[in-house]
């Protein structure tokens, strides 16, 4: 398919989106990520019963507790698709992508940079 | 276990933002089991304050640390070395963890960073009831296994009272009536003739009304 999707985007693969856990959404953030998606497989569709749904719960848990700390929730997304959905997978790439652009960097990375001078 | 509830992150941010090297304590016990206090607590708790710091432009220090438990001598003993490098512990363990471990390091402020609840089992994963409040006399062998005390609202020794619906309590469509639940038990059991005889007034100065309690047994004490 040859697809194009930003180059600025960093996979890492998991077995199941089930692994995901609430602190390795929360220190990507801490290390500078500017925003973070869990790509899990369709609801109802996993291999697992219920790993993508559990992911589905701790990425709200990780939106709550950036919201807190000031780093903004908005910054996790969560989307499903299929193995197969190949130009989806493209789709949101690019639309999280757009969407943390607008709202700028990890404020973490300019407000260390602040306290270093 | 004791069964605790993790308190809201904006609850801990007002407790320590004043602090500069902060030492979150987990406990390995019942807080790890409810998913309250244990060490992956601990990382997201200890991970939320640096970032807050960080969006403050503080400098801060924060620190994990998860103890075998909180509630004997010999596991907070292992932080004797280590707690004069900072200016607050927040201890995820039980309320019982957070006071032993203020009596032991008095200079240091330790703060609480769970709500503890009761002792309670786990039902499912994420729900938790209660099952004992520690009253001192247990009356569990006269009442097929169910505690009165515990689980009917009222605490009541004979019971049920007139709230009893279908083997509901009044006080909630979802609440079983503890003695609905001891009839059937007892019955199962073949044991009936328990239900008729009366239970007579407890003592109730084993319990918290009797202030504060305290066991010592001379047979294990050294």
């Amino acid at each position: 398919m040859r697809l194009r999707y930003p180059g600025n985007i960093r996979i890492v693969r998991v077995p199941c989106t089930g692994k995901v856990d609430v602190l390795h959404i929360l220190h990507a953030f801490e290390k500078g990520a500017d925003g973070v998606y869990v790509v899990g497989c369709l609801e109802g569709d996993c291999k697992f019963q219920s790993g993508n749904l559990r992911a589905r719960k701790r990425v709200q848990q990780a939106r709550a507790i950036l919201d807190a700390v000031g780093t903004g929730g908005e910054r996790v997304e969560m989307f499903n698709l299929s193995s197969g959905e190949g130009p989806r997978f493209a789709e949101y790439a690019i639309q999280i992508t757009e969407k943390i652009k607008k709202l700028g960097p990890n404020p973490i990375k300019a407000a260390s940079k602040r306290m270093a001078a | 276990m004791i069964v605790a509830d993790k308190k809201p992150i904006e609850e801990i941010i007002d407790e320590v933002k004043d602090f500069q090297r902060i030492l979150i304590a987990g406990c390995n016990e019942c807080v790890t089991v409810c998913e309250a206090g244990g060490k992956k607590e601990v990382g997201i708790l200890a991970s939320a304050l640096r970032m807050y710091f960080m969006n403050q432009g503080k400098k801060a220090q924060i620190d994990e640390v998860t103890l075998e438990r909180q509630c004997d001598h010999e596991y907070l003993e292992e932080i004797r070395t280590v707690i004069d490098q900072y200016d607050a512990v927040v201890s995820l363990a039980c309320g019982v963890g957070v006071q032993f471990m203020a009596e032991k390091y008095t200079k240091t402020p330790v703060l609480p960073g769970v709500n503890t609840s009761f002792m309670g089992v786990t039902e499912e994963r994420g729900v938790w009831s209660e099952r004992c409040q520690g009253c001192g006399q247990c009356l569990l062998a006269s009442t097929g296994g169910i505690c009165p005390i515990s689980r009917c609202a009222k605490r009541l020794l004979n019971g049920p009272c007139g709230g009893s619906a279908q083997g509901k309590c009044e006080i909630s469509k979802e609440l079983p009536c503890a003695w609905q639940l001891i009839v059937d038990r007892l019955k199962e059991l073949g044991k009936m003739e328990e239900y008729e005889k009366i239970i007579p007034i407890k003592d109730w100065s084993t319990e918290r009304a009797g202030g504060p309690r305290k066991l010592v047994r001379e047979d294990v004490r050294q």
